[in-house]
């Protein structure tokens, strides 16, 4: 199952039943896509997880005591360690392994795979510093950026993943200025400077894309990093039904590409390869702003220029992806 | 259910209840219901369900578990024969 | 009764102590980030580890932050963990430092003490531990590299202890301990992991998710548990009422810890908790931690050679603060200097206000001052020690006014 590892959709809800992961009962908001991220992790396992999460929505509606959504091993330290205690994980496991510690113990397992679970706070802002360490190190564990682009969990402040335009409470929609002046750090830029073996987009939209990426996370020897693309309802200002086409709407504007990064070469994957063969299946970013909120002062007339910086930027960093994709 | 002392609750901050017991439907104001015979088994609503509020085998007709579903729609605008309808 | 073993002499510096320490304690994790003074640690069990003589996974950080942080993800995945730091390591350390505690995570952790920043300054004082002390660890204060050595192995048995399972920050003086080189004996190898064996595992229940079974309190698949929930005002005092409680089972752990290695080391420290020296019939005693109470015994002889009825105590154990204990042992005294080598700004030093409370209303409590000294790595010699205790004698007769008295500053 190693290496052709095709998801089968009548085969996972059996495989979920027995081993959900995450249960029913979490506090997500009505509609959340770093919900069903989660359950897309879980899907793809090969053995037993064990996740570190940083604080985040996805720590808090899992775990508000005494209830518990996990069921798999599960910690939460701090904001901004999520790599650092994965690191600390994944080397107990190592030398645990070693040793044969709790071998004759049949209640105690030490294999598993170890997983990092970040928002973009926790990942491009105040845990970047950590996750660069633990891919330095070149700690076995994947991390998982759930980019909902905000501070979701405070209630909607902008953070270095939050996109151009986007109105948030710290960049609200003033008279002199309007929403976030700034771009998205191009945080999987970062990450592949540090030559890691693998480093990938997902969008929970292209699920069966999404599996097989989060499985050769899992595969990686070394560390591996997936951005997944997270719709947040609350805090976009959007419908709590159009979470899924916003989430492909994200990748057909080619506001979020789908790729992969294999030892540093990129291949562009799903749809956003076949956009790259196709270009006129390109659509206007505008579709993608105008289902959500947080962009509805760039629609009005006065701020015309917002949509067109917006897709300047889109454009522009399509076509650095285009450049260095192997595959196109 | 009254609240437990510290005596009687795991250390280390263990949580010691499922969220299964902690029920969300009634988040909700609109309700998917299935239409069975429409229904193509795709699947596509137990893969986005956000909440595993779509219970499913594989097989059959994919059922909703309203204790828990948000009432979100996801569901229903994902279903690409229209067999979910969301009603109050 | 064991019987003592015999041990290999040494010449150590307080770092390289503790550095053997862990060499033999069976550590499996090791998380630090360098920092002068404790930088000799981190050299050590580098060397141990490249030449192989030890099989530990030493992560080498980016930062304190990520160095305790890291502990803890080992320790919540069922590895011994240890790290080292000082001053403002610590410092940055310090939201994991509660975190590791209110996790049960018996982490064990070097503290080589150094003054905080700012203006920056790498030589000893207690402010940075002393900063710490409401995080919720075990604190053991150590008088020289021996004691670093032994305290540093104790720690961890006290740590796992099944009634504790709290951290435990064992410090030694910046420079004046961690650098200075001291004929140490260290127990054979085989003779600490018997002591100690490998790390166990506490076992749980939960019954509403495992039954009856008893669950080992890790990260494992076998029985998922999840660490680090959200937790409100409906549960976290509950948690923290848990704290208190292990931190009260912590006095007959350390008790027990410190008398059962004394059995095989033939070393002890006092009762584990206090070390009291020439006590038995002084009129007066000063009282503080860490290595001014060796330069304080010399001071003690040298004025009974004048034929004064003086003492000292030194506190070995800050944490859990073994308030009973010194309501009764300081109440046999007329006065009693307190020496700080830290200070809380806008009070008094931090082990002068701790004594004081728990002192408030005994019978025949003492007159009490506070000597603030030291700070920076200011020097204490005998000399200003000697004048200290002169100052607490005379006190005696003429009262304690005033009580805060900051002493070797210009």
């Amino acid at each position: 199952m190693a290496k052709g590892f095709v998801p089968n959709i009548k085969q996972l809800p059996k495989f979920m039943k027995e081993d959900p992961g995450i249960l029913q009962g979490h506090r997500a908001c009505a509609g959340c896509g770093c919900a069903i991220i989660l359950r897309q992790i879980m899907m793809a396992r090969r053995k037993p997880i064990v996740i570190a999460n940083a604080t985040g929505c996805m720590e808090v509606v899992t775990t508000i005591f005494p209830y518990t959504a996990w069921r798999t091993p599960w910690i939460h330290v701090a904001f901004e360690n999520a790599a650092a205690v994965a690191a600390g994980i994944d080397a107990g496991r190592n030398k645990l392994q070693r040793a044969g510690r709790f071998s004759g113990d049949k209640d105690i397992s030490v294999d598993y795979d170890v997983v990092a679970l970040a928002g973009d706070g926790g990942t491009y802002d105040i845990g970047l510093q950590a996750l660069s360490g633990a891919l330095e190190r070149w700690h076995n564990f994947m991390y998982v950026l759930y980019d909902n682009e905000a501070y979701m969990n405070t209630g909607i402040q902008r953070s270095g993943g939050t996109p151009f335009g986007a109105w948030t409470t710290t960049t609200p929609v003033g008279k002199k200025i309007k929403g976030k002046p700034l771009t998205k750090k191009p945080i999987v830029d970062i990450v592949v400077a540090h030559r890691i073996p693998y480093a990938a987009t997902v969008s929970p939209a292209y699920w069966v894309d999404a599996l097989k990426k989060f499985r050769k996370g899992f595969e990686t020897e070394g560390p591996a990093f997936i951005h997944a693309y997270g719709v947040c309802p609350r805090g976009w200002r959007t419908d709590t039904k159009d979470t899924i086409k916003l989430s492909k709407l994200a990748v057909e504007t080619c506001f979020f590409p789908l790729y992969e990064v294999i030892n540093s070469e990129w291949y562009l994957t799903g749809p956003s390869l076949t956009i790259a063969k196709n270009p006129d299946r390109k659509k206007p970013v505008e579709e993608y702003l105008k289902l959500q909120g947080r962009f509805r002062h760039m629609m009005l007339p006065e701020n015309k220029w917002m949509v067109e910086k917006f897709q300047e930027l889109v454009d522009e960093n399509w076509e650095i992806i285009l450049k260095r994709a192997k595959n196109v | 259910m009254s609240k437990r002392g510290w005596r009687e609750i795991p250390i280390a901050g263990i949580p010691f209840l499922k969220s299964t017991e902690y029920h969300t439907g009634d988040w909700k104001v609109f309700r998917p219901v299935i239409d069975g015979e429409k229904c193509i088994k795709c699947g596509n609503c137990w893969v986005f369900c956000p909440d595993s509020a779509i219970e499913w085998d594989g097989d059959s007709v994919p059922e909703p578990n309203y204790d828990y579903c948000k009432g979100c729609g996801i569901c229903a605008e994902e279903c690409p024969v229209n067999a979910i309808e969301m009603v109050r | 009764m064991q019987k003592v073993v015999k041990q290999r002499m040494m010449a150590l510096n307080g770092d390289e102590a503790v550095a053997w320490a862990v060499k033999q304690s069976d550590v499996d994790v090791v998380s630090a980030y360098p920092i002068t003074p404790q930088t000799i640690i981190v050299e050590r069990i580098s060397d141990f580890v490249h030449e192989g003589e030890v099989d530990l996974e030493f992560i080498k950080v980016e930062s304190e932050h990520s160095a305790l942080s890291a502990c803890v993800g080992a320790a919540a995945a069922g590895a011994r963990a240890f790290t080292a730091t000082a001053a403002n390591g610590l410092q940055l350390m310090f939201e994991i430092l509660y975190i590791t505690a209110s996790l049960r995570m018996p982490v064990v952790m070097a503290v080589v003490n150094r003054a905080p920043s700012g203006p920056i300054n790498i030589h000893c004082d207690h402010n940075d531990s002393m900063g710490a002390r409401d995080a919720g660890w075990i604190q053991i204060y150590c008088e020289d590299a021996q004691e670093a050595y032994d305290s540093t192995i104790q720690a961890f048995k006290i740590s796992e202890d099944p009634e504790v399972l709290l951290p435990t920050m064992v410090t030694l003086d910046g420079f004046l301990i961690s650098h200075t080189l001291q004929n140490v004996s260290l127990l054979p190898e085989e003779v600490v992991h018997e002591f100690l064996g490998t790390r166990k595992v506490q076992r749980i229940k939960v019954p509403e998710i495992f039954g009856d079974k008893e669950v080992p309190l890790m990260l494992n698949p076998k029985y998922p548990l999840t660490f680090g929930p959200l937790d409100l005002f409906d549960y976290y005092f509950e948690h923290k009422r848990q704290q208190i409680e292990a931190m009260e089972r912590a006095y007959k752990v350390i008790e027990r810890v410190h008398k059962e290695y004394a059995e095989i080391s033939g070393r002890s420290y006092g009762n584990g908790f206090i070390e009291p020296y020439k006590t038995d019939d002084a009129d007066v005693v000063v009282v503080g931690l860490g290595s001014t109470m060796g330069t304080a015994k010399a001071v003690v002889d040298e004025l009974r050679g004048e034929g004064k009825k003086v003492g000292s105590i030194r506190i070995r154990v800050f944490r859990p603060f073994p308030r009973e204990l010194l309501r009764k042992v300081l109440s046999e005294f007329d006065a009693v200097g307190v020496l700080d080598r830290g200070i809380s700004f806008g009070h008094f030093g931090q082990v002068y206000s701790d004594l004081c409370a728990a002192l408030y209303g005994a019978k025949d409590a003492p007159m009490m001052i506070d000597f603030v000294y030291g700070l920076g790595g200011r020097d204490m010699p005998q000399k200003l020690l000697k004048k200290i205790f002169e100052e607490v004698l005379e006190a005696k007769v003429k009262g304690p006014e005033p009580v805060f008295r900051i002493r070797g500053v210009r």
